[in-house]
């Protein structure tokens, strides 16, 4: 078994918490996992993605071969379709639906939505909005993280675990904010 | 034992510490800076006592090192690849000095230069030095070379080269330990003039590193790092891999044996002798290196004939700029190209820009009002965050070359007339290289507007601390700008006409004035209110 993810969206929102919960899940499973990340100047506002990939046998590149992703997870929809050249052809793609705008040329969203759907594989949704519902705002990258699990071969159980060892020292509110945001993204999938 | 995950440059970090080091020293540079972050965040690190604070740049880390190599203890200095030219210095002398205790100088390249301004390959600098140089290829080697590098140095009293490159620093994957080593006990070098490069000694330290290469080449021929595998099935084509691109090679071969023999280079000098092996062995071949053409070029040399053609970044087969990736080195290898699917047009670029309610902007909107009746073409800059004041809407900058070049620069330019001459550096990067610039400044009076950004940190690699933090006025003061041309304001909106009005009479004053704004970054900010939260 092996997973490529790659994980977009805007410095500062929250991908490698994503990345954290996930690899601690196949870690827990006996996994081995490689994750690049993107430290410096881009995460100044810039674009910014990281490379997760898990597996149960040795792992060689840091790196996602294009072209053979099994899904891009992403916080941002136009941020989804920068990283297509990577997604294989029965790849997923599972993003937020909430533009992020920080740039005077940012598309229309319904332009950026209907590239989208234009995937076989897609889930877009306004999980902005949805964390918001569950006043758990900062959570949005979780309810993203819920809806993926699932094609990704995690179940519910192994997730809310590494959340919960993750957040434990946040306190409880956060750790139960982020559980409530991971059944919500659950629920999408 | 344990399996921690770690980033490529918290495994080189731990394993240092794992292996009796007593001191890092370094500036932050991307992608070099989390090597000492971790140590400065180690429970271990402050139980043992070793040094972990930043130092002023790269030269002084790079010295104070050398001084800990000296006393016999194990020290590390780390440092971006473009540090490496600031540290250029010592660093070649280090060579004919050797180290008494074992010296480790970790520089991380980044190729495709992702938040750098040139993408130069430090194993050329190795080369130059003719030192050891080691290159892992995974997290597990950043660990276990720092034992090794600590050994070969200690074992040949010579520095030796730990080159890493961005994708393998900001890398995680799983890193298991090794039983601890005790630090080195304070001692003196029992030869005193070991560290005394006088002409005469020079001399002959000199011809004592030139021959002490045959033994880093047989070092690095019997290297655990290295490995040879000369038989094959396919002789059509060799492959000479080094470091990160190793792992490439082996990803796009998956499952399958690599059907052409193979030589990995992790250490170096290279061990030509094998690599002769292979050319006289196979028709062609194919060079995969993490940055330059570095073996490429040495394998254009004595002891080829030239005859069979060799594929790599020289010849097209690869790109000859930017970092490596499993499909560049599958197509140079012949195999088909994969990929997804092409970008859709409508995707448009979103360059790194200053953070919403950052200083600088309002440093930059001040200053560019102020100096509007003049034009652009103004105002040298430098390396920082303040970097981002390049970019629209505020278009406020007009170079960017080197740490501290601002002041010199625009020290140049207002002796060939320019006027009004600014330079906008940042308050860490004063500290790194901004105070002999303005000494010159001083001693010829010029005709110059010097504004330190100040927001009380090291912004743009993350928010460290830096060795003039609130004492800029002082130095300033110190190296002899007059008090009544050393201006300080608080930079935000509401003070737009009152910052204007400053630049515009330190612009009119004609001699050295220093205009330090001064609000605390705002990524360093939320981070204070999240922890005191």
């Amino acid at each position: 078994m092996k997973k490529d993810i790659i994980l977009a969206g805007v410095g500062g929102q929250g991908i490698l918490t994503i990345a954290t919960i996930l690899g601690h899940a196949a870690l827990k499973r006996g996994w081995q996992l490689k994750q690049a990340e993107v430290h410096g100047m881009s995460q100044r506002g810039g674009d910014v993605q990281s490379h997760l990939r898990l597996s149960d046998k040795e792992i060689h590149s840091d790196l996602i071969t294009m072209g053979d992703a099994d899904m891009i997870l992403s916080v941002e929809p136009m941020e989804a379709l920068r990283y297509l050249p990577y997604l294989a052809a029965d790849g997923w793609i599972i993003t937020n639906s909430k533009p992020f705008v920080n740039i005077p040329n940012y598309p229309e969203p319904e332009a950026v939505y209907s590239q989208i759907r234009k995937a076989e594989k897609h889930l877009l949704f306004d999980a902005d909005q949805i964390a918001k519902d569950l006043k758990a705002s900062r959570a949005m990258n979780i309810v993203v993280l819920g809806a993926a699990i699932k094609h990704l071969g995690f179940s519910a159980d192994e997730i809310e675990a590494s959340i919960k060892a993750i957040f434990t020292s946040k306190g409880e509110a956060v750790v139960e904010a982020n559980l409530r945001a991971l059944q919500a993204g659950i629920a999408l999938s | 034992m344990e399996k921690l995950m770690l980033l490529g440059d918290e495994a080189l970090a731990q394993g240092a510490l794992d292996a009796g080091i007593s001191g890092f020293y370094g500036y932050p540079g991307t992608p070099s800076t989390e090597i000492i972050e971790f140590v400065q965040r180690s429970k271990q690190a402050i139980t043992d006592n070793v040094h972990r604070t930043w130092s002023s740049n790269e030269k002084t880390a790079m010295e104070s090192a050398l001084g800990m190599s000296y006393a016999g203890k194990r020290a590390m200095v780390t440092m971006k690849h473009v540090g490496l030219n600031v540290a250029a210095d010592p660093f070649m002398n280090s060579a004919l000095t050797g180290a008494h205790g074992g010296l480790l100088i970790t520089v991380a390249d980044d190729p495709s230069m992702h938040s750098s301004q040139n993408e130069q390959d430090s194993r050329f600098y190795g080369h130059f030095a003719m030192i050891p140089v080691l290159e892992p290829s995974n997290q597990q080697e950043c660990y276990d070379m720092a034992f090794y590098g600590f050994e070969l140095s200690e074992k040949y009293h010579i520095p030796v080269m730990i080159r890493l490159t961005t994708r393998l620093s900001h890398s995680r994957s799983g890193v298991t330990r090794r039983a601890r080593l005790e630090q080195n006990k304070l001692n003196k070098p029992e030869d005193l003039f070991q560290f005394m490069l006088l002409p005469a000694v020079a001399r002959r330290k000199y011809k004592n590193l030139i021959a002490m290469q045959e033994n880093y080449v047989e070092e690095s021929t019997n290297s655990p790092f290295n490995e040879f595998h000369l038989e094959a099935t396919d002789y059509s084509k060799g492959i000479i891999t080094t470091g990160l691109a190793y792992n490439y090679l082996r990803e796009v071969y998956g499952d399958s044996p690599i059907p052409y023999p193979m030589i990995k280079v992790c250490q170096y000098p290279p061990p030509m002798g094998k690599i002769h092996e292979l050319y006289n062995k196979c028709d062609s071949l194919y060079f995969f290196e993490e940055g330059m053409p570095v073996l490429e070029e040495l394998c254009k040399g004595p002891g080829f004939n030239g005859i069979k053609p060799m594929h790599g970044r020289l010849d097209g087969t690869l790109d000859r700029d930017g970092e490596l990736n499993p499909n560049k080195v599958a197509v140079a290898l012949g195999m088909p190209a994969k990929f997804g699917t092409e970008i859709p047009d409508i995707v448009v670029g979103r360059p790194p820009a200053l953070c919403v309610g950052c200083p600088h902007i309002d440093s930059y909107i001040a200053l560019n009002e102020a100096i509007k009746e003049y034009g652009r073409g103004h105002v040298f800059s430098d390396i920082g965050c303040y970097t981002l004041g390049f970019m629209p809407p505020y278009n406020a900058i007009n170079s960017c070359v080197d740490m501290g070049a601002s002041i010199t620069m625009a020290k140049g330019a207002a002796d060939s007339g320019l006027f009004p001459a600014i330079a906008v550096i940042g308050d860490s990067t004063f500290a790194h290289s901004g105070m002999t610039g303005l000494m010159d400044c001083i001693y010829d009076k010029t005709n110059i507007v010097v504004v330190i950004l100040d927001n009380s940190t090291t912004g743009m690699t993350g928010g460290q601390d830096y060795t003039a933090f609130g004492r800029l006025e002082e130095i300033c003061l110190g190296l002899g700008v007059e008090k009544e041309h050393i201006r300080t304001f608080f930079p935000f909106v509401k003070n737009h006409a009152e910052m204007t009005q400053i630049y515009k009479e330190e612009i009119a004053y004609e001699g050295v004035s220093v205009v330090i704004p001064r609000r605390e970054c705002v990524q360093t900010l939320k981070k204070k209110f999240k922890r005191e939260a």
